[in-house]
């Protein structure tokens, strides 16, 4: 059972037994018994879903326990459409009953409620805005489907476009060992889950990231050292097998 | 020593009037750059490398870009009054999800009223008046998206106020008839002098539109 800052404190019982003797050592045995009011965490996701990925390694650094729910893409449960009414698309999550939708805002959510370890924002209002400022780059440039779902000149343009994003994003990584410097953060957690879909793009669009990006591919790797990564992230050849099915439904090559 | 706030924005721009509104809120002075964004200058083009974009907050000689990033940078920052977020982090993510909406969904549906033709046109104006209605049942009886007070939500819609006039005229209708409590909310963020003072008159901004029309569609 875990709680975060802003829940119900514990509620301890202390039993003292004292075993009263006049002439030996008066024992006294304190038993504190913690009883936490537990969290209820629940996220609605599906497992290939980059964004839901963001969550499950934000969830798994700050060592939180929840509930997982598979969704069906193509049959939405009454949860997740009365919970994200608006968007209706995963993940969401759902704390104490409350839902927090979209995965940067949960990611941040996370990083507020579960703040006394493993920050995923720094602390400084300047270096946070650049990390929203990539993790939003992240957001709008690196998401793109096109290279599995378009063919010849249309394909070539979509790789170049890939490639392009992907070396802007390793010249802001530069030397650094993660996005965030020495820490782990948020445009890490924004990113890393894409890695999932290399072996795809590689397939797909007949190349090779790790030859195009070579620094990007290394950083990925050092990611997937940590627990949170490669405990998440779903197997590449699954993500391949789940794409090609997922293009046969909508009838694309 | 003294803060040195310059920001670099097009006056017409919804982006740009967030950050405006926002610095009004908290009473900073900042020196405003005009940029030509057919022509942009070398000190936009060295902040924002990235995206060469407006609006973009120099703060003591650091860039700070993307017009949402700069309010919670702006709200972080100079934390002393007006606070833009909310205490609370699930209100705060509650807020941040409305602002997100706006920012994903209001912009290029206002532009495909303002550029486009036919059916792409009327498709991009009825789906605006359900961006629009859905905003409305968001706000519901409040006073504001923030509730009592003026937050990030109200911050990140009140400038696509004064585009409302393009968006009758190209669309053909009223959007006080459709949305009155929006419009009422819009006319009560504009009785605050930081809103009024950062946004353009709307005819203004319809005659800029239609001129930047004239040269979109003659290309």
């Amino acid at each position: 059972m875990t709680y975060g800052s802003n829940n119900i404190p514990p509620i301890e019982l202390f039993i003292i037994l004292v075993t009263p003797h006049p002439d030996q050592f008066i024992r006294f045995w304190c038993f504190s018994l913690t009883v936490a009011m537990s969290d209820e965490l629940v996220l609605l996701s599906m497992w290939p879903s980059p964004f839901g990925l963001r969550v499950q390694i934000a969830l798994a650094e700050k060592r939180v326990e929840y509930e997982y729910k598979e969704e069906d893409l193509f049959n939405k449960s009454s949860l997740l459409l009365t919970v994200n009414p608006v968007h209706k698309k995963v993940p969401v999550l759902i704390h104490n009953g409350k839902a927090i939708c979209e995965s940067l805002a949960i990611v941040e959510y996370i990083d507020e409620v579960w703040n006394d370890r493993s920050p995923l924002l720094p602390s400084d209002p300047c270096r946070r805005a650049e990390a929203r400022f990539w993790a939003d780059f992240v957001d709008k440039k690196a998401a793109s489907k096109k290279v599995w779902r378009s063919k010849g000149e249309d394909q070539e343009e979509a790789k170049r476009e890939l490639i392009e994003i992907f070396k802007v994003l390793e010249g802001e990584l530069g030397d650094k060992p993660y996005f965030g410097g020495d820490n782990f953060g948020l445009v890490d957690i924004a990113l890393v889950p894409f890695y999932s879909r290399f072996y795809t793009l590689d397939k797909f669009g007949n190349f090779s990231i790790e030859a195009e990006c070579p620094v990007l591919v290394a950083w990925a790797k050092r990611c997937m050292k940590r627990e949170s990564v490669f405990k998440s992230l779903p197997d590449s050849e699954k993500v391949y097998d789940f794409v090609l099915q997922v293009n046969k439904w909508f009838g694309i090559h | 020593m003294a803060d040195e706030v310059i920001l670099l924005d097009f006056w017409p721009s919804p982006f740009g009037m967030r950050v405006r509104v926002a610095l009004a809120e908290k009473g900073i002075e900042y020196e405003y750059k005009e940029e030509n964004l057919s022509d942009k200058s070398p000190l936009l083009l060295k902040m924002n490398p990235v995206k060469k974009q407006i609006p973009v907050l120099i703060h003591n000689g650091k860039p700070v870009c993307e017009s949402l990033i700069i309010v919670r940078y702006i709200d972080e920052v100079w934390k002393h009054k007006s606070p833009l977020l909310p205490s609370d982090a699930y209100q705060r993510a509650h807020a941040m999800f409305w602002a997100d909406y706006v920012d994903k969904k209001i912009y290029s549906l206002a532009r495909q009223v303002w550029l486009s033709s036919g059916e792409e046109h009327e498709a991009g104006k009825n789906e605006l008046m359900g961006c629009f209605k859905l905003l409305e049942g968001e706000l519901g009886d409040k006073t504001y998206f923030g509730d009592d007070t003026f937050g990030i939500v109200d911050v990140a819609l009140i400038p696509f106020y004064s585009w409302f006039y393009m968006f009758e005229q190209c669309g053909n209708m009223s959007i006080e008839a459709e949305c009155p409590k929006l419009v009422a909310w819009g006319k009560r963020c504009m009785e605050k002098e930081s809103v009024s003072k950062s946004l353009p008159d709307q005819h203004k901004v319809y005659d800029l539109l239609m001129d930047l029309k004239k040269k979109f569609l003659a290309k």
